[in-house]
């Protein structure tokens, strides 16, 4: 047989293993978590709030980081949505193609998008030390607000460019001024927007090294801005630490809790996007 | 007249939005500079006091004799990342080859899913997976093949995981480098006789080369930057790891532990700033570079 083609089965055995190590990983992450997270993961849990000696041990559940991190995403989200979405529209319909402002733009957010959350977090917490701020839910949203423009940005930009010139032509010569050319715009980026949501609520309910320094920690449901918020990677992590068993094992259910929610976003994010295709226009 | 009305206020509705949309644009831009200047300007208390080259350079770290030698982490830092690179790349250029060149398509229906999930998931989780798997098979089984003693915490639990955390980054980009390349050059390398294999290799690699180091780049920049899950593996001893088994210190696991107590000793702020500050300017660089290739990249390919 010739060289090649051994040199063509080792490869094709190599590729066929890579893949496999791919999938390998992927199957012990969800394993582990499931196998380590399933027996400590009750109602109780995800119901109450830390008890007294939670920490070492007894009753009470992480009710606090769920709302807080739920708190956090939620505002972020909307925050982001509200400032990304003119960007969005900014670069794309008002700018010129070959606008310098347009390349400087999408270069400095996929720069931006690079930035790792840590950085940020340590950026916010010099600002909040400057304003006189303690760590609160107004600092985590802040972070995680900044932490996914770029996201938002980013994955909205990549459906907006491939718009049709002819559609904002068409709208154009209906007399539509360009504000209101948007609207038809916006009917094409929908399934954009959708996935660009899913994908930054990932990445932001499993962010930890921002909030780590700005939103704090605390057994309590903040219930103003000002106050700290616990979160879910952070109650994973802290509790991780602890030198007691049970306390351990909450950690694992919590980290299973996270994996669950970030599966589930996956997975509508895949179904949800053929959904909002609708208008779409090729 | 109320025609002319109700056309001025459209007329100055689109102007008011596009001023407002302008200013949006520009401000998030300016974040990336404030930023860097917010930092640099915390910093500037411990670089008045030693030298750049000197805080680079020093191997002693002890806050409270006021000594800040940043190269035990710089040194972690380079290490688990370019480990962690060296590993995930070999597997993600594979991968992406079999998924673009060789795979049904079946198989790659269930392997973008599982890609998808694999880059969604939470550090904390991938951190929480090293400590309970990785962790205890280097300290049980991998490592006493070739030392006396290693906790698991290491620097190789930080490569492992950190290189299971770019895989899926690599993966895709790849995939969207190797599927750029016109499939009339793969035909006319078939038809000269090459294999599959050396198609792939002598005219996909070769002809996304650029692409691909611009990919390595961003994934260098994402691993070096990753926080939770190394400060999880690998120990966090200070001192300059000489093997594989020995503990590792990165820089963000150095900002994340000591955020607490930094406010109690002087100088330390403004040592974990300027820790900030060096991670944020690498991974400007190194961003930058990358994106301004991959647009090159893709360009030229449009062509």
């Amino acid at each position: 047989m010739k060289l090649k083609f051994v040199e063509e089965r080792i490869f094709n055995l190599l590729m066929v293993l890579a893949t496999l190590v791919v999938f390998g990983f992927f199957a012990s992450i969800i394993w582990t978590i499931a196998r380590t997270g399933f027996p400590s993961l009750t109602w109780e849990m995800v119901s109450q709030l830390p008890g007294g000696g939670f920490y070492l041990g007894k009753d009470g559940g992480i009710l606090n980081a769920i709302a807080g991190s739920l708190m956090i995403v939620f505002a972020s989200t909307l925050l982001g949505l509200a400032i990304s979405i003119p960007i969005v529209f900014y670069i794309n319909v008002y700018l010129k193609k070959a606008s310098r402002l347009a390349y400087f733009a999408r270069l400095s957010f996929d720069v931006l998008f690079g930035i790792p959350s840590i950085v940020y977090g340590a950026f916010a917490f010099t600002i909040m030390i400057f304003f006189g701020l303690k760590t609160s839910l107004l600092g985590g949203i802040i972070v995680i607000t900044l932490l996914i423009i770029p996201i938002f940005v980013r994955s909205m930009d990549e459906v907006a460019k491939s718009v049709s010139k002819d559609l904002l032509d068409a709208a154009y010569s209906l007399g539509a001024t360009k504000l209101e050319s948007c609207g038809v715009v916006l009917r094409q980026i929908a399934p954009g927007i959708a996935t660009a949501t899913l994908l930054s609520v990932g990445r932001a309910i499993g962010d930890a090294a921002g909030v780590l320094f700005t939103a704090g920690f605390t057994d309590n449901i903040p219930t103003a801005l000002n106050e700290p918020a616990a979160t879910l990677p952070l109650s994973v992590f802290f509790q991780l630490s602890s030198p007691i068993p049970e306390v351990r094992e909450r950690a694992y259910a919590a980290a299973l809790l996270l994996t669950i929610i970030v599966l589930v976003l996956s997975v509508t994010g895949r179904l949800v996007t053929g959904r909002f295709s609708k208008n779409r226009i090729k | 007249m109320e025609h002319t009305g109700l056309l001025r206020r459209r007329v100055a509705a689109n102007a008011m939005a596009s001023k407002l949309m302008k200013l949006l644009t520009i401000i998030s831009l300016l974040t990336l500079l404030i930023i860097g200047v917010g930092l640099y300007y915390k910093s500037t208390a411990i670089l008045g006091e030693h030298s750049l080259w000197s805080l680079l350079t020093g191997k002693e770290w002890s806050p409270l004799s006021g000594q800040f030698g940043f190269r035990p982490f710089i040194v972690s830092s380079v290490y688990v990342t370019v480990l962690s690179v060296a590993i995930a790349l070999p597997v993600a250029l594979l991968t992406a080859l079999f998924l673009t060149e060789n795979a049904k398509p079946w198989i790659t229906k269930v392997v973008f899913p599982i890609l998808d999930i694999l880059a969604g998931i939470p550090s904390v989780v991938y951190g929480l997976w090293g400590t309970l798997i990785i962790v205890p098979w280097i300290a049980d089984s991998f490592g006493p093949l070739f030392v006396d003693y290693t906790s698991g915490y290491t620097l190789l639990a930080g490569g492992i995981v950190l290189s299971v955390m770019i895989i899926p980054l690599l993966v895709s980009l790849f995939i969207e480098l190797f599927s750029a390349v016109p499939k009339d050059f793969k035909d006319a390398s078939a038809s000269l006789g090459a294999t599959r294999w050396q198609t792939s290799r002598l005219v996909v690699v070769r002809k996304a080369s650029p692409g691909i180091i611009a990919a390595v780049v961003l994934a260098i920049s994402k691993a070096f930057g990753e926080t939770l899950a190394v400060l999880m593996v690998c120990g966090n001893m200070v001192g300059i790891p000489h093997s594989l088994f020995d503990s590792a210190y990165p820089l963000p696991a150095l900002i994340a532990n000591n955020y607490g107590e930094m406010l109690s000793l002087p100088k330390y702020e403004s040592a974990l700033m300027f820790a900030s500050l060096l991670m944020f300017v690498i991974i400007l660089i190194f961003n930058a570079i990358s994106r301004v290739v991959l647009q090159k990249v893709e360009q030229k390919f449009k062509l």
